[in-house]
């Protein structure tokens, strides 16, 4: 058991810390106006592209630097300690860009990847819709295929994050209806800027406008903007979802929920640091954002060794959003409704988990998940299997009405 | 970075799992409830197997493993409620090595058991106290007293004491002595209370010679965490068992013509303990590493693991009985054994509630300083 870099490692770790001694300076600063954030990041990742430290983990050839997922945590790690952030467009980066490559042809690699890298192109993930989020494989975005070869697209998405600022999409579309609903699908690249694509902001509980919803209206798309094959729709999301998970398990602990965060802010009230109450959550939640730490470097070693996780990587997930949930809580019942102020940091952390609780899997899809797939227990009876899409449909309206 | 188990880390599981599957240990723990008696002596299996010098280093006659080593054993013997008396003696073991104790040796090969009178470090919020359990109440008793190589003093609700031969004793300034346990002066009372696996005693020492070791506060202060870590790590082996019998039995119970595992409430209570032993186990990793290469943070580890770990088998327990449904709650079944198990061991060596309370402290002294 070795949590210590070996000889290798260190001199990575040595060759991003002096990257950032030189260049630390560069990053977008803390508090800039709010049109100005997105230039910034753009203009960061760009920057962090030339010096190689954007896309670690991509092949060489596309780019990337065909290195491991730990030398990605020691960017993490040094970049979180020198207070500067990573890349905009995790999304593309960590999600999309891994499709494409798993799924995509060679001409949309060699178009694609690029851009994405250097943030010339930021993508945005376009699968949700309003009546198909956990149950993903209902999207009735419907692409039609034309004489010349070309689609027709109309539809609508939402909860899309980045779409505001994104020159692409990857999107989910519904090819056939007359077979069962995860075979009649089909994943399709999307230019944002196409005729007919309307981007509406949504804002959240903070106020704050971060993903969006999308229409399509008789998009026109080319006959090659289609990955991974016509009516295979599902597996490439699979992909995704796959690349999501890992995105999100291992980087938990970058969303910048450490328990010395929480304490900090108790610790400035001596009262409350001598309250047994206040001691007790403090001391559980620690523990559990704690064992996050942990949990992320097992998945690392794992990963390291050459094993993909499992949907267990999930439970992080859920420990780390009802943790955090907590710890902010419990700041926020110390520091009275002063904490509530809508500039301040644990304000935003209380308006943004409960979507979090959503975002990439719901909890109880990943409990369904998890229960099912690791622990082998009986699925639910589903009464969707082998029914055509359009039928399905039907007896949804024929049931509500 | 490597946190997967090596070669002899599984080699050394997988012969204890073997060496205490031999012994009925659960239906053995429903039996010593009744009678005392038929608490099955697993220390020469212990002493067979090396585990009574896992922590001595090899200078000292033991194996020089490291901690998680140990815990990877105590998760073993907490999986099949294995009264293995490792609790006691590894901490003390740990105390005794590192102190240069004459007769390490013995303590080594297990031919001498130990036990550990652990006292709670200073810290926490009722001062700067070494201090130990009650034997009742909620307020926690004076550690004991040396006077030169002179020790007096009351220690309840020490694991492993009864049958011990050294007693390592920590005093209220943080020092420790070895205590032969045979010497006039030394009474050691047995008690056993609602879990029958699990040996206490109720130690009183009146001016008895020990021989003072050279150890430091902060050393002795770990020989707590330790015994924190492995109390954590029988709990963890405990959650598997419970999950896995509860799991078993999910996939076979039907009602309304499904199995009951097919149920959200019952699949997400299951997934719930899949979820509580994946973060105590990633805290029992946290402790291992700690202990060897990052020793200022074992403190908060250790407490973390055991904070975590005790609520983990708490809902893990109840849990195992609700999936079972009426069977779960009677004597006949194993759930109950289980069940008695956590009910002890949340409330010994400081109980589940202070550890927790360590990890706020551990954490605020962490952001203070
Ligand atoms: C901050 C944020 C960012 C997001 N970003 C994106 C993005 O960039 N791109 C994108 O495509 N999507 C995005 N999403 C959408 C997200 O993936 C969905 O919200 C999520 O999958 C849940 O789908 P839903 O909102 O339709 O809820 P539903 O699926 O309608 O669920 C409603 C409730 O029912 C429960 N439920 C549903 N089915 C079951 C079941 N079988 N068993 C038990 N309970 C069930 C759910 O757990 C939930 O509590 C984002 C969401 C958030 C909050």
């Amino acid at each position: 058991m070795d949590l210590n870099d070996t000889p290798e490692q260190a001199a990575y770790r040595e060759r991003v810390r002096g990257w950032l001694a030189e260049h630390a300076s560069e990053a977008p600063r803390e508090n800039l106006p709010e049109e100005e954030v997105v230039p910034a990041r753009r203009a960061w990742q760009r920057r962090l592209a030339e010096a190689g430290l954007a896309a670690v983990t991509w092949p060489k050839e596309f780019g990337g630097q065909g290195l491991g997922p730990i030398e990605q945590v020691i960017i993490g790690q040094e970049f979180s300690d020198a207070g500067v952030p990573g890349i905009l467009d995790v999304i593309g980066v960590g999600m999309l860009g891994p499709t494409i490559m798993a799924h995509g042809s060679d001409e949309q690699k060699s178009r694609y990847l690029g851009p994405m890298l250097h943030a010339d192109e930021v993508w945005c993930q376009l699968f949700s819709e309003p009546a198909a989020g956990s149950d993903l494989a209902a999207v009735q975005a419907r692409a039609r295929q034309q004489d010349d070869g070309s689609w027709r697209l109309s539809g609508q998405k939402v909860w899309t994050t980045n779409a505001q600022f994104s020159a692409y999409g990857l999107l989910l579309a519904r090819t056939d209806a007359d077979v069962p609903k995860h075979k009649g699908l089909t994943m399709f690249i999307v230019p944002m800027d196409a005729e007919g694509v309307t981007i509406r902001g949504l804002r959240q509980i903070s106020g704050e406008a971060e993903f969006n919803e999308v229409f399509f209206d008789d998009v026109r798309l080319d006959p090659d903007a289609t990955v991974g094959g016509v009516g295979a729709g599902w597996g490439t999301a699979l992909t995704t979802l796959m690349f999501e998970r890992l995105t999100i398990g291992s980087g938990v602990e970058g969303l910048g929920y450490r328990p010395e965060r929480f304490a900090e802010a108790i610790a400035s009230d001596p009262h409350a640091a001598h309250d047994r109450e206040v001691r007790r959550r403090l001391g559980e939640v620690g523990s559990e954002l704690l064992s996050i730490r942990f949990a992320g470097y097992r998945l690392l070693s794992q990963l390291q060794s050459g094993s993909i996780p499992g949907p267990e990587a999930g439970l992080a997930k859920i420990t780390t959003v009802a943790a955090a949930i907590e710890a902010a809580d419990l700041v926020t019942d110390v520091l009275g409704p002063d904490a509530l102020s809508e500039d301040d940091q644990f304000a935003y952390i209380t308006s943004f988990l409960p979507g979090l609780k959503s975002a990439g899997g719901t909890e109880e899809i990943l409990r369904n998940t998890i229960g099912e797939r690791v622990l082998g227990l009986p699925p639910e009876p589903r009464l969707d299997k082998g029914i055509p899409f359009s039928e399905l449909r039907a007896r949804e309206r024929e049931a509500i009405s | 970075m490597n946190l997967e188990l090596s070669d002899e880390q599984e080699f050394l599981r997988d012969a204890a799992r073997d060496a205490l599957g031999r012994v009925k240990t659960v239906d053995a723990a429903r039996e010593a409830l009744e009678d005392p008696a038929q608490r099955p002596d697993l220390w020469p299996t212990a002493c067979e197997a090396g585990w009574a010098g896992l922590l001595v280093g090899e200078e000292g006659g033991g194996a020089g493993l490291g901690a998680f080593d140990a815990m990877l054993v105590a998760m073993e013997a907490g999986r099949v409620l294995a009264g293995v008396e490792l609790l006691g003696h590894l901490p003390a073991s740990a105390l005794l090595d590192a102190g240069q104790y004459g007769g390490l040796s013995a303590v080594a090969e297990g031919t001498r058991r130990a036990a550990l009178l652990a006292a709670r470090p200073p810290g926490g919020l009722d001062g700067d106290a070494w201090t130990v359990e009650p034997r009742s109440g909620s307020r926690r008793a004076d550690a004991p007293r040396a006077e030169g190589d002179r020790v007096s003093g009351t220690v309840t609700w020490v694991p492993d004491a009864p049958g011990a031969d050294v007693l390592v004793v920590v005093t209220g300034d943080g020092t420790a002595l070895a205590v032969d346990a045979g010497q006039e002066g030394v009474s050691v009372e047995p008690v056993m209370r609602y879990d029958a696996t699990r040996s206490l005693g109720h130690v009183t020492l009146d001016a008895v010679h020990g021989e003072t070791l050279q150890v430091t506060p902060e050393q002795v202060s770990h020989a707590w965490y330790l015994a924190q870590v492995l109390l954590a790590a029988e709990a963890v082996g405990t959650v598997e068992r419970c999950l896995t019998d509860a799991v078993a039995y999910a996939k076979e119970r039907f009602t309304f013509g499904r199995a009951i595992g097919s149920y959200q409430a019952v699949k997400h209570a299951l997934v719930e303990v899949l979820r509580r032993r994946e973060n105590a186990y990633s805290l029992l990793v946290y402790a291992g590493w700690s202990y060897e290469d990052r020793r200022d943070e074992f403190p908060l580890a250790a407490s973390a693991a055991r904070s975590s770990a005790g609520r983990a088998l708490d809902f893990a327990t109840r849990e195992l009985i609700s999936v079972h449904g009426g069977i779960g709650a009677t004597w006949e079944h194993d759930a109950p054994l289980f069940f008695r198990r956590a009910q002890l061991s949340r409330r010994l060596l400081g109980g589940a509630g202070e550890a927790t309370d360590r990890v706020a402290g551990e954490l605020l002294a962490r952001v203070a300083a």
